[in-house]
């Protein structure tokens, strides 16, 4: 549905130009919710932009439903994107119209008459739970019923696709989850396809199929998101999966964490689980066919996109080719093993 | 105070309150569209033309620098061309209007810096034209900040007017000049000060009320 070929865009020219997307080929099917994530000032919103031609860009094709829109004239361009909604972290509502008429506004944009706006209106404004606020005006609204006004505002011209520009970066972590929830319920019934870029792996993991990750303007990861949350294939991905999931050893373990191994070391192991693994009661039968003891620092459970993901930083404590040969069995297995470094014994 | 004084005053009222008006209007009608214009066509912005942009910025910056006295009695032809006689309330009103066109034109290119680059590009998302955006958008959010203008234009020009008694237009400000001024009557000076206070209190009231109830912000 949307289809990015080797797009790139530089903004001046000269030896001050700043080259904002490297060569970006993304593919998003229709009906998919594909996320795009990165830290500030890695080219995110530049590359939502660059969808909608809000900006140029400098080099590569983008198509959306067929139609290429890098080739289009300004009027083609127009019209092309009535097929394409967007919405934004702040809203951007007509502060001097009401939530009907915000909601309207993509209509009379396309020239439709009242009674045509009126019978699509009414019924988003339905959707999106907002038919008892069709006279007030933005600021009398919150945060999320804002966003709920844009995103009816951006379904008013019956898009194929959907534009959201960190449209939960604004609100408090509740009104996020009733607006992801939305556009997941938009996403389901209409089919919509949904491209959105932010900055919070919650995003991802709640609603995503697929995510990108985008470091210095190149999309260095792109995955389905059961496996990026399983095992995320770069150091960026792995540090957001860290950072999202809060499991880092303890403090006072990682200040005696030795890189290599020493004679009288044990290492210490960070285990991510998903699909089958989680089920085998692996910890168990590293003790009973190694004869090994396990000592557990640090556990999560996760569910994501209905695949369930655990993660546990445990020291392995035995004898040299004990814990090779339970290293070795635990890598045979369907997860990631991670050797964080080595403890010296205490025992 | 008798009765030709109040006469007197009553008339100069009307023709003030005539002048104000007529350039007021017009320099709303032609101001507001210079507005949009120098607004529109800076750099980045939805009909961007830089040629454009900086002449018609000198143009207006020039029609603004001259004092107005000066532009009083520098275009005296003109206002022959257009209204067929250069003294009078209807020839002073021409200046009037020169002088407010540019005041105008900065005040709403001002407003209109207000609205949200946001706004714009979600208008542009929607597959907006950009007389769409003008009509639709810019216009509309920046009502407020443009009636303000149009208020701070109305009482500037009740100001300004006081000037046209220097080719004939009457008004309040000549009527403080000539009877209270020339003639030394006080009293005639204090009552065309009162009433011009009370003109401008009332102009601005108006304007502050009106923004109030078109702006939602």
């Amino acid at each position: 549905m949307i289809t990015l070929d080797n797009v790139s865009k530089t903004y001046g020219s000269g030896p001050g130009a700043v080259q904002a997307l490297k060569e970006i080929d993304l593919q998003v099917p229709k009906g998919t919710i594909h996320g795009v994530i990165g830290l500030s000032g890695a080219g995110k919103s530049t590359l939502i932009r660059c969808v909608n031609l809000l900006e140029r860009p400098t080099a590569g094709r983008v198509v959306i439903d067929g139609q290429e829109l890098t080739a289009m004239d300004a009027a083609a361009l127009r019209q092309a994107r009535h097929q394409c909604g967007m919405i934004f972290q702040h809203f951007n509502l007509l502060t001097n119209r009401t939530v009907y008429d915000n909601v309207a506004l993509p209509l009379e944009l396309m020239g439709q008459s009242r009674q045509t706006i009126r019978e699509r209106v009414l019924p988003l404004l339905e959707m999106t739970g907002l038919a008892d606020k069709t006279k007030q005006y933005p600021a009398q609204l919150s945060g999320g019923q804002k966003q709920r006004v844009a995103i009816a505002r951006a379904l008013a011209s019956r898009p194929k696709v959907l534009l959201c520009d960190e449209a939960t970066s604004a609100l408090d972590p509740q009104t996020t989850a009733s607006i992801l929830s939305l556009l997941q319920e938009i996403n389901r019934q209409l089919g919509l396809t949904i491209l959105l870029i932010t900055h919070e792996m919650e995003v991802v993991k709640t609603i995503c199929h697929r995510v990108g990750l985008i470091s210095d303007g190149r999309l260095v990861e792109d995955a389905d998101v059961g496996d990026f949350f399983t095992a995320p294939g770069t150091q960026l991905g792995r540090e957001f999966l860290n950072d999202f999931l809060k499991l880092e050893a303890p403090q006072a373990l990682i200040e005696r964490l030795e890189p290599e191994a020493g004679p009288n070391t044990h290492p210490v192991v960070r285990l991510t689980f998903s699909g089958d693994s989680v089920a085998t009661p692996l910890i168990s039968r590293l003790a009973r066919e190694h004869g090994i003891d396990v000592s557990i620092l640090q556990a999560k459970v996760e569910s994501i996109q209905g695949r369930t993901l655990g993660l546990m930083i445990a020291e392995l404590m035995g004898s040299d080719t004990q814990t090779r040969e339970a290293l070795a069995t635990l890598e045979s297995f369907d997860l990631h093993v991670e050797v964080l470094g080595h403890v010296q014994r205490t025992d | 105070m008798s009765s030709a004084l109040i006469d007197l005053v009553w008339q100069s009222t009307l023709e003030t309150l005539y002048m104000v008006a007529v350039a007021g209007i017009l320099s709303a009608l032609a101001g507001v569209p210079l507005g949009v214009l120098l607004y529109v066509t800076r750099p980045r912005q939805i009909l961007a033309q830089p040629v454009v942009n900086t002449v018609l910025g000198v143009v207006t910056n020039v029609g603004r620098s001259v004092p107005f006295i000066i532009l009083l009695v520098a275009i005296i032809p003109f206002p022959r061309l257009i209204v067929g006689s250069s003294i009078g309330t209807n020839a002073a009103a021409v200046p009037l209007t020169i002088a407010a066109i540019p005041f105008v034109a900065r005040l709403v290119e001002g407003a209109l810096n207000e609205v949200s680059p946001g706004l714009v590009e979600a208008a542009q998302s929607m597959g907006a034209t950009p007389m769409q955006i003008i009509m639709k958008v810019l216009l509309p959010e920046a009502r407020g900040g443009i009636i303000n203008g149009l208020t701070i234009t109305i009482v500037a020009l009740v100001s300004y007017s006081a000037m046209a008694g220097a080719v004939g237009g009457g008004g309040l400000g000549d009527l403080g000049i000539r009877y209270g001024y020339n003639r030394f009557n006080p009293t005639v000076m204090l009552i065309t000060v009162v009433v011009l206070v009370v003109m401008v209190q009332l102009f601005q009231s108006l304007g502050d009320y009106l923004v109030r109830k078109s702006d939602h912000k």
